[in-house]
């Protein structure tokens, strides 16, 4: 057997475009580290599930608070004033003042509640309604209930409660806000203390990637060596690690994902029946797209940055000796 | 091809692996280092691989001095020689076809475009019919013939040897030898460092014999 000058073996190393070169090579490298992957689905699993529940706490929490939030939304526009008048406000003046508040900007509308309404709505409503009907006259002001509009904020809302107050006809402003300013406090406290948790927890996830892709190119290092004694640069050989860092992203974001889901899904029945024993209207929202999308590109970022760090620094130590 | 001007290389220890070495080997020549162990032949084909850098002196392989080879660029510069060593070099989680196509994959070449000139050098070593199989079924000889088909799949114009026949008996060493010889007749330059005398004086081959680090120029107490 003569080596020929067989034009096969031959011809130079063509050079595509670089950009094609490029891409094949990701191709190729991308299902050749899934195929890793796959080899050793245990390991491949429980590094998954690690990053799925760890991605998966925060959101779940997230997901709650959301709920939370637009249960008492609801509640926000439902903060309606009790205006009490002074008791020598006759009901033709009442009628004028709710006439007055009506056309402010801030204002969704006014009710006037007359003495004798109230009165009634009481001996109704509290069983008292012969003892009542023993006083002489009718103990109970003019009031006037003021929704406030939607667009109001929360300064807003104490400037037209202050504004009201000072009315010369009110007696008294009623507003049992405090109990809500306070719901959203903890609210607030609770993002925060989920973003907090998801940075550290999205640290966790770094230092685990980085430390499965270190153990993966010590196990590597004997193929990286050769591999680089061949000609390969140090990006050749960093990027089925990177490839690696985006799969176990991916895949642990898209878990992360179903297992929110899932328990949503799980808690769905639950809710609709509390909902049904408060004849309210109270749904579980779940994670929409754009949500779901941040849940899987945070993972995909996070295994990409874990991987590129690790790779980088071992990549360069490792020379063929 | 590969010109040597006075090189030394000293390693930390202080020790001389070679001491002011200078040697020239032509285009398209066939040409053995040989020596005692220890004598530097490793060290030499080392610094033509940049897998060391001499302490001082000059090494040009294919007229560029590799002492302006940078860091960066020797990924590239490897690319244009081939390779082959004692203990193969192969890799074992991957068939033969994959291992011959490794320098074309580092290279950028698609797998389609790889599969004719991987069949094209496991044909030069007459191991076209194992190229699904893994390394590890091979026997000794035939894995090395597969690493020699890796170095020359990318069609080098320089092949360097350390040793290539060291683990190999003397059939399978002179088979190695031959595939060699025949890469050198269409034009190859190969340096290639063995021990084996018997072998190199039937190929009849120019010998650089070395010495703890020198050339060992009369006295050959092998001729």
């Amino acid at each position: 057997m003569a080596v020929t000058r067989n034009s096969d073996a031959v011809a130079p190393v063509r050079s595509s475009s670089a950009f094609s070169i490029w891409l094949t090579r990701h191709a190729s490298t991308s299902v050749g580290a899934l195929g890793r992957l796959s080899r050793q689905p245990f390991a491949s699993l429980m590094i998954v599930l690690v990053i799925a529940v760890t991605l998966a706490l925060p959101a779940a929490i997230n997901v709650v608070v959301k709920n939370a939030q637009s249960i008492s939304g609801g509640w926000d526009n439902a903060l309606d004033f009790s205006v009490y008048l002074k008791l020598d406000i006759p009901v033709s003046e009442a009628e004028g003042l709710a006439r007055l508040i009506r056309q402010r900007a801030d204002v969704a509308s006014v009710d006037l509640v007359t003495a004798d309404a109230a009165l009634a709505d009481f001996k109704l409503a509290s069983g008292f309604g012969e003892a009542l009907d023993q006083l002489g006259e009718n103990p109970l002001p003019h009031a006037l209930i003021v929704r406030p509009s939607p667009g109001n904020t929360g300064a807003s809302l104490t400037l037209l409660q202050e504004e009201i107050g000072n009315l010369p006809e009110t007696d008294l402003v009623q507003v049992d806000t405090e109990w809500v300013q306070r719901f959203h406090a903890i609210l607030d406290i609770v993002r925060k203390a989920i973003a907090i948790g998801a940075a550290l927890l999205g640290i966790a996830i770094v230092v685990i990637i980085g430390n499965t892709i270190r153990l993966d190119i010590e196990n590597r290092r004997e193929e990286i060596e050769v591999t680089k004694l061949i000609g390969a640069s140090n990006a050749f050989v960093r990027r089925p690690f990177l490839w690696t860092g985006f799969w176990y992203g991916l895949l642990g974001g898209t878990s992360a994902l179903l297992l929110v889901q899932y328990g949503l899904y799980l808690l769905r029945g639950p809710v609709t029946r509390l909902a049904g024993l408060y004849q309210g209207n109270i749904s579980v929202t779940t994670l929409g797209a754009s949500e779901s999308l941040t849940i899987i590109g945070a993972a995909v970022f996070l295994g990409l940055f874990a991987s590129w760090v690790t790779a980088a620094r071992h990549m360069r130590r490792i020379e063929p000796r | 091809m590969i010109q040597l001007d006075n090189v030394t290389k000293r390693f930390p220890g202080g020790q001389e692996a070679l001491s002011g070495l200078s040697l020239s080997v032509d285009k398209g020549e066939m040409v053995f280092v040989t020596g005692h162990s220890g004598a530097g032949k490793s060290t030499l084909l080392r610094l033509i691989a940049l897998i060391e850098r001499p302490s001082s002196g000059q090494v040009i392989v294919d007229k560029q001095n590799t002492q302006r080879v940078k860091r960066r660029k020797i990924p590239a510069y490897r690319r244009q020689i081939g390779m082959v060593f004692q203990d193969h070099k192969l890799l074992y989680d991957r068939p033969v076809f994959d291992n011959v196509a490794l320098p074309l994959f580092i290279a950028g070449v698609s797998h389609r475009d790889a599969g004719r000139r991987v069949r094209a050098a496991l044909d030069q070593v007459s191991l076209l019919h194992k190229e699904k199989q893994s390394p590890q079924t091979l026997s000794a000889g035939e894995q090395q013939r597969v690493g020699i088909a890796r170095a020359i799949v990318t069609r080098p114009k320089v092949l360097i040897a350390d040793e290539p026949t060291g683990n190999l008996d003397p059939d399978l060493s002179l088979e190695v030898m031959r595939i060699f010889r025949r890469f050198n007749e269409v034009g190859v330059t190969l340096l290639i460092a063995s021990h084996d005398i018997s072998l190199i004086d039937r190929l009849g081959c120019r010998r650089i014999a070395l010495d703890e680090g020198r050339l060992q120029q009369e006295a050959d107490p092998w001729q």
